[in-house]
């Protein structure tokens, strides 16, 4: 399997290098939750300032049931939802939408002062052959992810799957793509204050469960990474396995156990972070950070859709 | 050492089936499972880690019939295991006596093996590839009883069905 990664690949990340740094500074250094979304149906990007209306009487609509996140705390909820049209994969790629809860306290109606308490971002990072097939009249956003409390993301959610007629599931990310991520972000120059890599493994059957971390120095990784590589831009699974499999052989030779028989639950590198149970983190940015979620993007929305 | 010849051994009412694996526990089920079916001959099943089998006590060794390589795509280990342990396997044996049997596939979320590399398996080494999930016990019957045929077709106790031409029966269907 050929994918493509490294910095400034193709022509479409160059132009991601251009981003705003201040419109993309939303998603770096938070942890998103990853769920797989449908197509959804008869979306607009022309009705987004409707959608935050309608979203928000939604919310005021559910509290009004008894639905509350705080005991005790009236807060008023205010959601926007945006376009950011730079950001997507390819010219094919329908662009991220972004939707925003901010919380008003009654007190400070008076003031401006907003807090935001959730956010959630729809992408599409899937490159043009992704789209052949589609309907018209649906919407392709495969990817969405969410920062905040679950029971904000559960209305926004609700809300959009009664609307748009779509579904949403967690996505969860195999030891096989968590390997991809390491081997890709492994890959990106970062200065050398940057953190160790590091790769948890979690051992099955086990009465009591056992947790393994190994660090790695990134000067090191990326060494090794660099003599694996061969195609700069290009990523192979053949380039991953041997890249895996020096590092496995590498622990086996010290401590007598092989990893590789043992599940990969996370990977954490300068860059970003990803776990197994569909939480992913973008650590620096804004051109590197941007890159790193599109590349895990686009090894995410193929799942993303034959999972959902 | 290691299984070197079909031939070199005499053949007795007695079949052979043997299986490699890292995962003694599954082994060991799957073993049980395939001796507690109703059969008509006489089996052996020998349970190996990996390939080559220790050589002493070989020559009171009866002939194996048939190798079952065990994968569970939730282990990469398992997988090279398995890959290390073909080179000690005589080229006869790839005409219909060694089939791959790949559990975890029901649960995508913890694979750590490519489905191309046990495509490439299939391909390069010409056996059948059966996948079961052989932690649940219906599925761990249902693949006992396939093997079982596979043994009696293996071991020539089927008149008029060899093991090569079951072999290729099998990787036909395969390709449809």
């Amino acid at each position: 399997a050929r994918r493509a990664g490294g910095p400034f690949a193709n022509p479409e990340e160059r132009k991601l290098s251009l981003l705003d740094p201040q419109r993309i500074a939303f998603l770096l250094r938070k942890q998103w939750t990853l769920y797989s979304v449908t197509p959804l149906y008869r979306f607009s990007n022309a009705h987004l300032r409707n959608y935050s209306r309608l979203l928000s009487a939604f919310i005021a609509a559910e509290r009004q049931k008894g639905w509350a996140v705080e005991v005790g705390v009236e807060l008023d909820i205010k959601v926007a939802v945006s376009s950011l049209p730079d950001l997507k994969g390819s010219d094919q790629d329908h662009a991220a939408i972004l939707v925003e809860l901010f919380s008003r306290s009654p007190a400070s109606q008076k003031t401006s002062e907003e807090k935001l308490i959730w956010s959630g971002w729809f992408c599409s990072v899937c490159g043009d052959d992704f789209f052949e097939n589609m309907p018209e009249d649906f919407t392709c956003l495969p990817l969405f992810l969410t920062n905040g409390a679950e029971s904000y993301t559960a209305i926004v959610g609700s809300w959009f799957q009664k609307t748009f007629d779509c579904c949403f599931h967690r996505l969860a990310i195999s030891p096989l793509n968590l390997s991809w991520m390491a081997a890709m972000w492994t890959g990106c120059k970062v200065d050398k204050t940057a953190s160790a890599m590091e790769l948890i493994f979690s051992v099955p059957g086990l009465l009591q469960p056992l947790d393994i971390s190994y660090a790695i120095h990134p000067e090191d990784a990326k060494a090794l990474w660099d003599t694996v590589q061969k195609t700069p831009g290009e990523i192979t699974q053949e380039e991953v396995d041997i890249f895996m499999d020096c590092l496995y052989s590498h622990f086996h030779r010290h401590f007598k156990i092989r990893l590789s028989a043992a599940k990969l639950v996370k990977v954490s590198t300068a860059i970003a972070s990803a776990h197994c149970d569909g939480i992913i983190k973008v650590s620096l940015g804004p051109e590197i950070g941007v890159l790193a979620v599109v590349w895990t993007g686009r090894l995410l929305c193929p799942l993303a859709e034959t999972q959902a | 050492a290691g299984i070197s010849r079909i031939f070199g051994k005499v053949p007795l009412s007695l079949s052979q089936a043997c299986l490699v694996g890292s995962d003694e526990g599954l082994q060991q089920k799957l073993a049980e499972a395939v001796l507690r079916e109703k059969k008509s001959f006489r089996i052996n099943i020998r349970i190996a880690t990996s390939l080559p089998l220790p050589s002493e006590g070989d020559h009171l060794r009866p002939r194996i019939d048939l190798i079952a390589f065990m994968i569970d795509i939730k282990s990469k280990y398992s997988l090279r295991n398995v890959e290390a342990s073909l080179a000690y396997v005589d080229a006869s044996f790839f005409l219909g006596k060694v089939c791959f049997l790949v559990t975890g596939v029901g649960r995508l979320n913890c694979c750590s093996v490519e489905m191309s590399a046990i495509w490439k398996l299939r391909e390069v080494y010409s056996s059948p590839v059966l996948f079961c999930e052989l932690e649940l016990e219906g599925i761990r019957v249902a693949t006992a009883q396939r093997l079982l045929r596979m043994l009696e077709i293996c071991a020539g106790l089927i008149p008029g069905v060899s093991a090569l031409y079951f072999g290729s029966l099998m990787s036909r269907s395969a390709n449809y």
